[in-house]
């Protein structure tokens, strides 16, 4: 009996909880996504917030990924507006988006972002090539006796790989596998460095998962350190330890220029105007998405993409500029600007 | 004579006081080692106050700038005074305080002295009073946080010319405006009275804290009644049987039940199946309800059981039913221990973030909540997003914001203390 009435009370309550509030319109922007872009789309919001009759936007930091799962749940004020991401939606996305009646998204291009190998201003600069990572810091190399094989990585120090490199211990701090830098380094530094081996090259059409495994996986014996997904720890840590290297984004480099250096990589020095003339070969696009379905429904969308899009937010010497985002190409800003303004979509 | 007694009772005493000598011997290394565990753990404590306080007291004080700021009619003709062109007062301040600065890199270095909230203070000093249009006024705002960071000392100003944020012309005019007493380190209000934004010199933790506060409102209002009738009821009421010893133990587990899985549990049942509104106090104060209720019933329960069984054997005996029992006598017997319970989940209510991220308060949020249903952030978050952010300012922030954290919850656990030393009744 009384298991009874305790059940018939916590069904009550449920009940008058549920009905007690009602779904209120919502009067602000909802923004989710990759943690890469939140320091820019923050920006802009605050911004537009403050110079607008419209309320601050809410940004959640989810990452990517995370962030198009929120994004693609449906259509109404309970799911986001605005997707941000480190990459561009995957096709797989696309189709959980429609499946969820998100059909129409307008895809905003917002510029560069770099992605830097750095040490401490008190060690010497270095100078490699995506290769010569590549081999410092995969779980397994090609075996230099034997070519076509792998062994577990045998490079203890980076004079190991290049004589001409300093004799130093490899020791790489890095983002976790659940970072989007992680897989934007992967991809760019990584995969790339091992193309440069031709039977790995040959691989990655042959047998898809073995070029998946030789070029993904990082070492695990130490050399390459989870540092997390805070970059400022990375930097404190490269400080009290001039032989590591960091890997993090370029606006953290920019912020912390006097106490850290990027490597030099191709022979690239990650400058704001190499990144932004597409020659240093570690940078990555940066996106907004936006649903198309809630233009109109909840107010301002349109005035925060064009903020957003306007040469005073991602211009040369705008305030994202400033916030260490690299600007595109004056053509591509001003077709992307076009695009967005006539609200085309995918 | 001694060695005479010594030796009579030989046998039985050198056995003796071998053996007490050996148990002093223990008793004090158990004492020194509870000495030592106690030195270790204040010297851990030390070190992190010592290392935020260190890095975070600066935070307090913020870096201003006189400008003479003339407030010209002509850019006042609108009805609409937040159309005006406030950036533009600034600049224009900025270029008549150095006028041989003309070309068009350097005049935008030069105004990047001034913290981009400059613009918004002036907007705010003439919504307030609209007769300072047409005068000329001294005005001391804000200066931006690469210039806060090297009058505070955080910034090399020896590295190479390319490698600081701040230039050689931009330390150049810095020197000039302290030597003119026109830069000046004050209180920083603005760390206690605004939101969260993307300037360092701007960013404050009243929104964070004001979001607290309704989450925590919430989980008292909601936790603490439920918990003290689920304690009373299991305590005093409930039959001991197969069912109860269930719940006992399912209460037991959830107490300890890591504080993430019920951020889990809010996502799924108050925003999605409920429909309540992602990241407001009200998901958050649910969630929180969830992870301090067990602290409460446990708490709860334990201070029911201190109180003697002749109390209610006396009450009983004199007439009184089982409800007027416990609720003349026992209740108020047992509601001291049941408060601290109730203030020490509460604490770890207040310092949690785990189950906020999952309902989406972990947010950029400028605007600071008025209400239950207003997007929010929590103390906690904010501390975790700052110490996230790139720019080197916010480093003293985080450090500051925990030591707020740190504040209110040396006050809910010394307000529980007390109340513990003041109300408990001994047997």
């Amino acid at each position: 009996m009384n298991v009874k009435s305790l059940f018939l009370a916590s069904a009550l309550t449920m009940t008058l909880v549920s009905t007690g509030t009602a779904m209120a319109a919502r009067d602000a922007i909802s923004i989710v996504g990759s943690s890469t872009v939140y320091p820019f789309s923050t920006a802009v919001a605050e911004q537009f917030g403050k110079t607008s009759n419209f309320k601050t936007p809410k940004i959640e930091s989810t990452g990517t990924g995370g962030g198009f799962k929120l994004f693609c749940g449906g259509v109404g004020v309970s799911f986001p507006d605005i997707s941000n991401a480190s990459r561009a939606i995957k096709d797989s996305e696309k189709e959980t988006c429609t499946a969820n009646g998100v059909k129409d998204i307008v895809e905003v291009k917002i510029g560069y972002d770099g992605i830097v190998l750095a040490n401490a201003k008190t060690a010497a600069p270095m100078k490699l090539t995506r290769k010569e990572i590549y081999l410092a810091l995969a779980k397994e190399v090609p075996d230099a006796a034997h070519a076509g094989k792998f062994i577990a990585n045998p490079y203890k120090t980076w004079k190991d790989i290049n004589p001409e490199l300093p004799a130093t211990a490899i020791e790489v701090l890095g983002p976790p596998p659940t970072s989007g830098t992680r897989d934007a380094f992967v991809e760019m530094v990584m995969v790339a460095g091992a193309e440069k081996f031709d039977f790995i090259k040959a691989m990655s059409k042959s047998d898809k998962n073995a070029f998946k495994a030789a070029t993904e996986t990082l070492r695990e014996d130490g050399a390459y350190i989870e540092a997390g997904e805070n970059d400022n720890l990375i930097v404190q840590k490269l400080q009290a330890n001039p032989k590591a290297f960091g890997i993090f984004g370029f606006s953290f480099l920019d912020q912390n220029a006097d106490v850290v250096q990027g490597a030099v990589i191709e022979g690239e020095v990650p400058t704001f105007e190499a990144i932004s003339a597409g020659k240093y070969p570690v940078s990555r696009p940066l996106f907004f998405y936006v649903k198309k379905a809630h233009i109109d429904v909840i107010p301002g969308i349109k005035e925060f993409t064009a903020e957003f899009t306007s040469e005073k937010a991602w211009g040369p010497e705008g305030y994202l500029a400033d916030k260490g985002m690299i600007p595109m190409p004056d053509a591509e800003r001003k077709q992307v600007a076009a695009d967005v303004a006539s609200l085309k979509t995918m | 004579m001694a060695t005479e007694n010594k030796q009579t009772m030989k046998p039985f005493s050198v056995h003796m006081n071998k053996d007490l000598q050996r148990r002093y011997r223990a008793e004090k290394r158990f004492q020194r080692c509870g000495i030592a565990a106690i030195a270790i753990a204040l010297s851990f404590l030390a070190l992190l106050f010592a290392s935020i306080i260190g890095s975070g007291y600066t935070a307090f004080r913020q870096t201003f700038i006189e400008l003479d700021v003339h407030f010209s009619e002509d850019l006042f003709k609108d009805e609409n005074l937040a159309a005006a062109d406030y950036a533009g007062l600034i600049k224009q301040a900025l270029r008549t305080a150095f006028p041989e600065v003309k070309e068009r890199r350097a005049l935008k270095s030069l105004y990047m002295l001034v913290s981009p909230g400059a613009a918004f203070s002036l907007q705010d000093m003439v919504k307030e009073d609209s007769r300072l249009i047409g005068s000329r006024q001294k005005i001391w705002v804000p200066a931006n946080d690469d210039v806060d960071m090297l009058i505070k000392g955080q910034m090399k100003a020896t590295e190479a010319e390319a490698d600081r944020r701040l230039k050689d012309d931009q330390l150049g005019w810095i020197g000039q405006l302290e030597k003119d007493g026109k830069l000046e380190t004050r209180f920083n209000t603005t760390f206690f009275t605004s939101g969260d934004s993307r300037e360092p010199e701007l960013a404050g933790i009243w929104g964070a804290v004001k979001g607290s506060f309704y989450s925590l409102l919430i989980t008292l209002l909601l936790s603490f009644p439920i918990g003290v009738a689920a304690a009373v009821y299991l305590e005093e009421f409930a039959p001991k049987n197969f069912w109860t010893d269930i719940i006992e133990v399912n209460i037991n587990n959830l107490a300890a039940v890591p504080s993430i899985i019920f951020g889990l549990l809010g996502l799924a049942i108050f925003i999605n199946f409920w429909g309540l509104p992602r990241s407001t106090p009200l998901v958050g104060g649910l969630v929180l309800t969830l992870m301090t209720l067990p602290v409460i019933i446990i708490a709860g329960r334990a201070s029911l059981k201190s109180v003697p069984p002749s109390i209610r054997e006396a009450a009983l005996g004199i007439g009184a039913s089982k409800m007027q029992m416990v609720t003349h006598h026992v209740l108020p017997l047992a509601m001291p221990g049941m408060l601290t319970g109730a203030i020490i989940g509460m604490a770890r209510a207040l310092g949690d973030t785990a189950p906020l991220l999952m309902i989406g308060m972990v947010a950029f949020i400028v605007d600071i909540p008025g209400g239950f249903t207003d997007s929010a952030t929590a103390l906690p978050v904010q501390i975790y997003l700052w110490a996230d952010s790139s720019e080197r300012a916010f480093t003293e922030k985080t450090s500051a914001a925990i030591m707020v954290l740190l504040a209110f919850l040396i006050c809910m656990n010394a307000a529980a203390v007390i109340m513990r030393k003041k109300f408990e009744t001994k047997w």
